[in-house]
């Protein structure tokens, strides 16, 4: 199971197939709520893809030598029967809390342009359930590292096709007439289950 | 105590209605679809909600004095982290096939906005008991939402109403195959994910027409 071919497919599946955002609704809050501006969306879908293709990795290795049972082997063979799994959630959130912070420091330091587009969506990101919800799929699939970089990064890009699409859709539907309780999210929500829908489509590729 | 005098009642009763965490405040949409395909994780998940958030809205009421507001993200992430992981390993040990089936979205309540959200706007300015009836509140609501949501996508997606038991869920209603006979069908879509965007789209519409509420754009 190696070969350009694999990667593709788990990149291609984590973007449209299993999309984050459409098929498994993870990140819907900063979703509904950035969706309004088009700009604004471009700006947390690239922020998003960033931070999932980073927190991904960093949070297998955490899982692979840190908290799975048997993983602190390398320490001593003591260790065998170690099972730290209940800690994952909260190493994890801390883990992506402080690469949140990393990310946005470095980008003010090396990217000032990136940083004035991205910055205020970054503080948003940590509490974003993709990101947490992306490293707890990548455990339960028992991913290899270059598997979960690959899947990190597609669903970061699932994420960002996802929410440029519905800001796009509210953006040419703001002038129509829908029912005044209907406008704002339950608009939203009835379009995301149309895009949704539209996603599905792509579940009959098998690759 | 002021524990029953009409204001407790109006900071319990609010959330449920007129500012539901889903429909008018929208947070915590993420996990309010997931486990909405069946009743008895619906009601699993409102009672794992309901136990975070007055414990979390409790302890970070109590301790809210001693806070320093640069950091006080960090502890209300650590402080709500540790009470889903209880919930996660209670979950495990107890309802184990509710826990497989739950799978991610027990982990993922520690990103459900509503529970930061109520403690970032009640808990760290009210005392604990105002703080305990808010959090009954607003997690009330927001099982209100999804028990409805999911029961509709359960009765009409797959025909039955399961109510959560020790096992695989109690079916306590299913549509009798004489009605299938008669030519009645499911309509599987309500299972699949858009079924449940469009539900929770509907609802949030009914649910605003009660409350009175309107958005603009």
């Amino acid at each position: 199971m190696t070969g350009i071919e694999h990667y593709l497919s788990i990149f291609t599946k984590a973007v449209f197939i299993e999309n984050i955002v459409l098929a498994y609704f993870l990140g819907l809050c900063s979703f509904l709520a950035i969706s309004k501006k088009i700009d604004a969306s471009v700006g947390i879908g690239l922020a998003v893809i960033v931070v999932l293709t980073i927190t991904a990795p960093i949070n297998w290795f955490l899982w692979k030598f840190l908290l799975d049972k048997g993983a602190l082997v390398w320490i001593s063979s003591d260790f065998q029967d170690t099972d730290l799994g209940f800690l994952k959630l909260i190493v994890f959130i801390s883990v992506i809390a402080a690469m949140v912070q990393l990310v946005e420091m470095f980008m003010e330091r090396f990217s000032q342009s990136l940083y004035n587009s991205l910055g205020i969506f970054l503080p948003l990101i940590a509490v974003n359930c993709s990101i947490l919800g992306g490293s707890l799929f990548m455990v339960e699939r028992e991913y290899t590292i270059s598997e979960t970089v690959v899947y990190g990064f597609g669903s970061g890009v699932g994420f960002f096709l996802a929410i440029v699409a519905l800001a796009s859709i509210r953006y040419r539907i703001r002038y129509s007439n829908i029912p005044p309780r209907l406008r704002g999210v339950g608009m939203a929500m009835l379009l995301t289950g149309l895009l949704s829908m539209a996603f599905m489509a792509f579940s009959g590729i098998d690759l | 105590m002021e524990l029953f005098n009409s204001e407790s009642k109006k900071i319990v009763s609010d959330p449920i209605n007129v500012n539901n965490p889903i429909s008018l405040q929208v947070l915590g949409i993420c996990s309010a679809l997931a486990v909405t395909i069946r009743l008895d994780q619906a009601i699993i998940m409102t009672l794992a909600v309901v136990f975070v958030l007055c414990s979390s809205n409790v302890i970070l009421s109590l301790i809210r004095n001693y806070i320093p507001a640069r950091v006080r993200i960090v502890i209300m992430l650590s402080v709500i982290a540790s009470l889903v992981s209880v919930v996660d390993e209670l979950l495990k040990a107890y309802l184990y096939d509710m826990s497989k089936q739950l799978s991610v979205f027990v982990g993922l309540i520690i990103t459900n906005c509503i529970i930061m959200g109520r403690a970032e706007a009640f808990a760290l300015k009210h005392g604990p008991s105002k703080a305990f009836l808010d959090g009954l509140g607003n997690s009330m609501g927001y099982g209100l939402i999804i028990i409805v949501v999911s029961f509709f996508r359960e009765l009409f997606g797959a025909g039955t109403i399961t109510l959560p038991d020790g096992g695989a869920g109690y079916v306590l209603w299913s549509i009798p195959e004489s009605w299938y006979a008669a030519g009645y069908e499911n309509i599987g879509l309500l299972v699949l994910s858009p079924g449940a965007f469009i539900i929770l789209g509907l609802v949030i519409w009914i649910q605003r027409e009660f409350a009175g509420v309107e958005e603009d754009a």
